[in-house]
């Protein structure tokens, strides 16, 4: 297998500075709706005192989500040593520092006071899963720049394995912390469970995977270098295994809810009577999210298309965000249960399940989210030499032409 | 001899005027504002809702005044911090009615998921809100069991002096603190027409709503959560 190099795009053609222009639109967009939130108060949003976390939630905590689960690919190759998978490291990396920092955007924009952040870096409340977040998330940063440095500096190479396996820890405790953002939520029957910390980690493998493999293939295909369907098919097969995987976890977290009595009616409300929240979890989460990605990684027929590992990628992240949804909105919109047994109503919507309709600001919001990430990768695979020059088969299958 | 600042003149007045249920700062506990909160004491309120009639809203519009927070018309936005709960039991048709607000609680989520401190509980057992470090992230709102919290949707107009508000943060009921502070009593209490609402020091053997609570059947909403809640109620 020969040594494969990474080299800068040239990125001064127009359609780089097109996509560019474009993402800067949606940042904009971002930033003018916050403006607006904030000038106005969030009443202009879909946000309400019953649901309190809306949209950008749903985009900020995907997205983060995503960010330690594109780091996998680095964490094979250095960790697991599969080196096939080593040149692929630093936009994995690259990736996982840019959708972080996308997430944190949109989740820092969307508090009622954004201009307070320095507050929440100077107070801290040690038991707060969400001040330790602080930490991980910044401490993410850090490390992962750290492992970034051993890769494209040549001196602290030798030193590659040990801040791969550092990342990697990283990487898992920092998703634990974002599934017990919820898990930890003793009264809201949707959450309050073990399993949210576990399962957000399969999640983020599945969501991380697939968008690296979206983002690769983009960018090989807007610079004309080459992708083998070697590496492809290997990442499919991947992406196949996380997905089934989050069928996995989504299906025992269902039962475990089911075989309780007192879970019954928020389990009801989301797979049977919640209209859009159960449509979503149908068609969003488990048909577009696992059934259609696993047929086309799966099925004979298809999986050998050329797009279908990308398509499946697509979907799985569709399915992750409808999944964020389900989760985010559809648990809050189910009513806090505080007289189990009787039927509760009053003037603060007790007892009622919960409408939220996103207005047009927090969703631009929230889209600026995936902008912020997209746009940093594109100006860093322009500064730095993240992308390999070709990622042809003959030099990346060992048994190529045997 | 000691002179009596007009606040404990006017405890000790209370405590011996008012009608047996309504008044409940031992004079030995009012503070002088200056002086720290102890956790000698634990605030808490009886709520019977045997006697809290359905309909009415005495308690809600006190705080409304007392604390300068109003409705915008906007009833998904609009803050409350307390609001009279209609209540059924489906098995036998009961009906009751009663307040619910910031509960108070020994174990506060709010103030255990807050990652700046901004929720925080006094060492008298008040839970509050440090609007000057909350940066409106609504955790706190995800967390409370009892959905007593508020986010500031929009401007606010009317604010108290001993109340400041703010866009963007979030706010909920401070069993009047201000009052509380100086030896009165919390304004929802005092307004309540059928005396259903009983406050003092869950601390003090003495105090009356320690020695109801010994003698008779209360309960608190979701005590399985175990977070203690200062609010008791019977007659649910």
């Amino acid at each position: 297998m020969a040594k494969i190099k990474h080299l800068e795009i040239d990125g001064t053609s127009a359609n780089y500075w097109a996509l560019l222009g474009l993402l800067g639109v949606f940042i904009l967009g971002g930033l003018g709706s916050m403006w607006f939130m904030e000038h106005n108060g969030h009443w202009v949003t879909g946000m309400t005192n019953q649901i309190v976390w809306g949209v950008p939630h749903v985009m900020a905590v995907f997205l983060i989500v995503a960010a330690s689960g594109a780091l996998n690919v680095a964490s094979i190759a250095s960790v697991f040593n599969k080196t096939v998978y080593k040149p692929l490291a630093p936009l994995s990396a690259f990736l996982a520092l840019a959708l972080l920092a996308g997430g944190l955007a949109v989740l820092v924009l969307d508090l009622g006071r954004p201009d307070r952040l320095m507050v929440a870096m100077t107070h801290y409340n040690f038991k707060s899963i969400f001040a330790w977040n602080i930490y991980l998330y910044t401490g993410f940063f850090a490390v992962v720049g750290l492992y970034l440095l051993t890769m494209l500096g040549s001196a602290l190479k030798p030193y590659g394995r040990l801040a791969g396996t550092l990342a990697f820890i990283w990487r898992l405790v920092l998703t634990t912390g974002t599934g017990s953002i919820f898990g930890f939520l003793v009264a809201r029957q949707a959450y309050d469970a073990a399993i949210m910390a576990p399962m957000f980690i399969v999640f983020s493998l599945a969501y991380g995977l697939a968008c690296f493999l979206l983002v690769l293939g983009a960018s090989f295909a807007m610079t004309g270098r080459e992708l083998g369907p070697f590496l492809v098919r290997r990442l499919r097969n991947l992406l196949g295994v996380f997905v089934a995987g989050s069928f996995y976890m989504t299906v025992v977290h269902h039962l475990t809810n089911l075989y309780s009595a007192e879970r019954q009616g928020v389990e009801a409300f989301l797979l049977l009577d919640g209209g859009t929240i159960t449509s979503l979890f149908w068609l969003g989460q488990v048909v577009v999210g696992y059934i259609l990605p696993l047929a086309l990684i799966y099925t004979p027929v298809y999986r050998d298309m050329p797009f279908a590992p990308y398509v499946a990628a697509g979907l799985t992240a569709a399915g992750g965000l409808a999944q964020m949804y389900v989760t985010i909105i559809g648990g809050q919109a189910y009513p806090l249960s505080l007289f189990p047994g009787m039927e509760a109503s009053s003037s603060f919507f007790d007892g009622a399940i919960n409408t939220y309709v996103p207005s047009l600001p927090e969703s631009l919001l929230a889209l600026s989210g995936i902008a912020i990430a997209l746009a940093i990768v594109a100006v860093v695979v322009k500064l730095f030499r993240v992308l390999p020059v070709s990622l042809a088969d003959e030099t990346t299958d060992p048994h190529h032409g045997l | 001899m000691t002179e009596l600042t007009r606040r404990q003149i006017l405890a000790t007045g209370a405590a011996i005027a008012l009608a047996p249920g309504l008044t409940l700062i031992a004079p030995a506990h009012a503070k002088n504002a200056e002086d720290p909160a102890s956790a000698q004491n634990r605030w808490g309120l009886l709520i019977d809702a045997a006697k809290c009639a359905k309909g009415c809203t005495s308690c809600v519009d006190a705080c409304k005044a007392e604390q300068g927070w109003s409705s915008q018309g906007r009833p998904q936005t609009d803050p409350q911090w307390i609001r009279k709960i209609a209540l059924r039991d489906p098995s036998s048709g009961r009906e009751s009615s009663l307040p619910v607000m910031c509960q108070h609680c020994a174990e506060p989520p709010c103030a255990a998921v807050c990652p700046t401190g901004a929720s925080f509980k006094r060492a008298d057992g008040i839970v509050l809100v440090d609007r000057h470090i909350c940066i409106g992230c609504r955790y706190c709102m995800m967390a409370c069991p009892y959905k007593a919290r508020s986010f500031v949707h929009e401007d606010v107009h009317g604010q108290r002096p001993h109340m400041p508000r703010g866009k963007g943060t979030v706010e909920g009921c401070t069993l009047c603190v201000h009052r509380v502070d100086e030896g009165r009593l919390p304004a929802c209490v005092e307004k309540c027409p059928e005396g259903a609402m009983l406050f003092g020091d869950l601390n003090d053997p003495a105090s009356p709503i320690a020695q109801r609570i010994a003698a008779e059947t209360t309960t608190r909403i979701r005590q399985d959560l175990g977070l203690s809640p200062a609010v008791h109620y019977q007659g649910v």
